[in-house]
């Protein structure tokens, strides 16, 4: 199978290792992940205020380039675009006024209906395909992490919003361990740590501390934003709390990767 | 006057609220606020123009789950990010993006939206 593959900024520079990872496993999955030619920043968390279709643009240009590449599925691994170009997606399904209004604007491009689905990575995987290729079973237990941008809004869930279980399923596939994780969708402060860092510090002690309780030896997660601030902040949580004791924090695909290769 | 404007700038019915405070029970960032999710829509409500400046819809990471578990589907991200917007349509940013080392891109950009304007 073959699927187009936004990337996004983040996927090309701080996590370079969540791109590699990813299409080394979809591969062995036998799924091939063609990167569009042409591709712009999705806009990420733009303003939600009502009035205001600008901050829409750039996610409605990206799923123009999907569509004059030929593709009517596209896929994307960092959370905040998926849910950014998700929700462009739903406006554009759901608002037809706006949608006027956009086409109109931009009147170079095509008109753009809403007719490019936005898959996750997650959403592609099949349990029974990754359980054949298994070389080397993984012996660890994971807290599995989804935050915020892949459960919310409602309409854009990848999965069950308040009891997400897709990550554990995969985890379990691979041989690992699955465990009970009740912070698995609290939010770990997200763009806050640009203006207030001390905040995040105290959602990554809180979220990482509850994995460590519930007897993970590491967390996964699929956002590149989650995976800095659950990761590296551990340095802060480590000077404002001195019996912290921290978790690794890695990519689902990472894991997937040890599996798979053996 | 304040309610008609928030209104207006988030598609939201804020006289839909009816203070049961499960928003605030489930908020992540409530332990950092000067004013809690509940409170913030009372203030705006009463017309209470201190709320404009308070520190509760700048450390609000936008993460939809008061909103997704609102019984009366009021989403209070967007009424935090209409609050946002009173302020930095007046051309102010709320924080210098230029010092912003050591920080993952999306962590950049993503600020870059939510806080200039």
């Amino acid at each position: 199978m073959k699927i187009a593959y936004y990337p996004g900024c983040t996927l090309k520079t701080d996590a370079k290792k969540f791109e590699e990872s990813a299409i080394k496993v979809f591969k062995i999955l036998d799924i091939e992940l063609i990167e569009l030619k042409k591709w712009y920043c999705c806009g990420t968390v733009y303003s939600l205020t009502k009035d205001n279709l600008m901050y829409r643009l750039a996610a409605i240009r990206n799923l123009i380039k999907a569509k004059e590449e030929g593709y009517d599925r596209l896929t994307t691994l960092c959370s905040v675009c998926y849910n950014t170009l998700k929700q462009a997606n739903e406006m554009a399904r759901n608002d037809k006024e706006a949608m006027n209004k956009i086409n109109s604007f931009m009147d170079e491009e095509i008109d753009y209906d809403g007719s490019v689905e936005i898959i996750h990575p997650l959403e592609i995987l099949k349990e029974d395909k990754i359980r054949e290729k298994v070389k080397k079973p993984l012996n660890k237990k994971y807290a599995s992490y989804y935050g915020c941008l892949l459960l919310r809004p409602k309409s854009i869930a990848i999965d069950e919003f308040e009891n997400p279980r897709i990550m554990e399923r995969i985890i379990e596939a691979c041989g690992g361990k699955a465990i009970n994780f009740p912070l698995k969708n609290e939010c770990c402060g997200s763009y806050i740590v640009a203006s207030d860092k001390q905040a995040v510090a105290e959602r990554c002690y809180r979220i990482v501390s509850n994995a460590r309780r519930n007897g993970a030896d590491a967390i996964i997660t699929s956002c590149p934003l989650c995976h800095f601030n659950l990761n590296e902040i551990q340095e802060e949580v480590k000077r404002n709390y001195t019996s912290f004791s921290g978790l690794p924090v890695l990519y689902f695909s990472e894991i997937m990767l040890e599996a798979l290769e053996g | 006057m304040l309610a008609e404007k928030v209104e207006e700038l988030s598609g939201e019915n804020i006289y839909a609220c009816y203070q049961c405070g499960k928003c605030s029970a489930g908020c992540p960032m409530a332990e950092q606020m000067d004013f809690l999710p509940n409170q913030v829509i009372l203030l705006i409500l009463r017309g209470n123009e201190e709320v404009i400046d308070s520190k509760t819809p700048w450390i609000c990471a936008q993460c939809y789950q008061c909103g997704t578990r609102c019984p009366k589907n009021v989403d209070i991200t967007k009424i935090m990010e209409a609050l946002r917007a009173i302020k930095l349509r007046k051309n102010v940013d709320y924080i210098k993006m230029r010092f912003k080392k050591n920080l993952p891109q999306i962590a950049v950009v993503s600020a870059a939206r939510k806080y200039t304007g």
